[in-house]
């Protein structure tokens, strides 16, 4: 067998138990959905094997601890960035002021 | 588009290279030697959709493998094989 790309390549590793448990889709991940949806549609990114090639560059200790939608969003900011559609310094930027205004609203 | 280059029937063999990007090629089917199933059409190549547009498309195959030559003390029964699409420019004539 060949080596693996990444830490998603597992095909043919033990993997342990699959979670069966149910959950419900957060308001916060619809909108990680929604947007790499319009990303796509606006051509911003040029297919969902650019958001698959995103989370195969993630580390292996950033894919292990990453939720699913968490994976997407480091994703398209990555290639947002890796693109020029926004730089690295706005992003900052706007993480920032959202987590200000969530600290102001008390939900963190 | 040009014609296929692989016919059904045909033994192929998929590469076992890892470019470092997203290309769709489990590791376990890496290197191995399969038989055309099917001739499936084309898709843009996962590896120029990065920052690209995935042009020039290339055709998929499905490629049939034997379960047991892929896992070593593989506990099915012969007849169990793997059926996997793969682009054509990851697939080598094995005649």
């Amino acid at each position: 067998m060949s080596e693996p790309w990444g830490p998603h390549d597992l095909g043919g590793q033990q993997g342990g138990p699959v979670d069966l448990a149910e959950h419900d889709t957060a308001y916060w991940e619809w909108q990680i959905d929604a947007m790499v949806r319009l990303a796509l549609k606006k051509g911003l990114i040029s297919d969902f094997a650019e958001l698959r090639d995103g989370i195969e560059q993630l580390t292996p200790e950033d894919y292990e601890n990453c939720t699913y939608y968490e994976r997407w969003a480091k994703s398209l900011a990555y290639a947002l960035v890796s693109r020029g559609v926004v730089s690295e310094a706005q992003l900052e930027e706007k993480v920032s002021a959202v987590r200000a205004r969530q600290e102001a609203e008390g939900a963190v | 588009m040009s014609d296929p280059v692989f016919q059904v029937g045909q033994r192929v063999r998929i590469a076992d290279r890892t470019p470092p990007v997203h290309h769709r090629v489990p590791a376990y089917a890496k290197g191995h030697v399969g038989v055309i199933e099917r001739v499936c059409g084309l898709h843009g190549q996962p590896e120029k959709f990065i920052r690209g547009n995935g042009k020039p498309a290339q055709r998929i195959y499905r490629v049939v493998i034997p379960q047991d030559e892929l896992w070593m003390n593989y506990a099915g029964t012969a007849a169990d094989r793997l059926e996997i699409e793969i682009f054509e420019h990851w697939l080598e004539s094995a005649e």
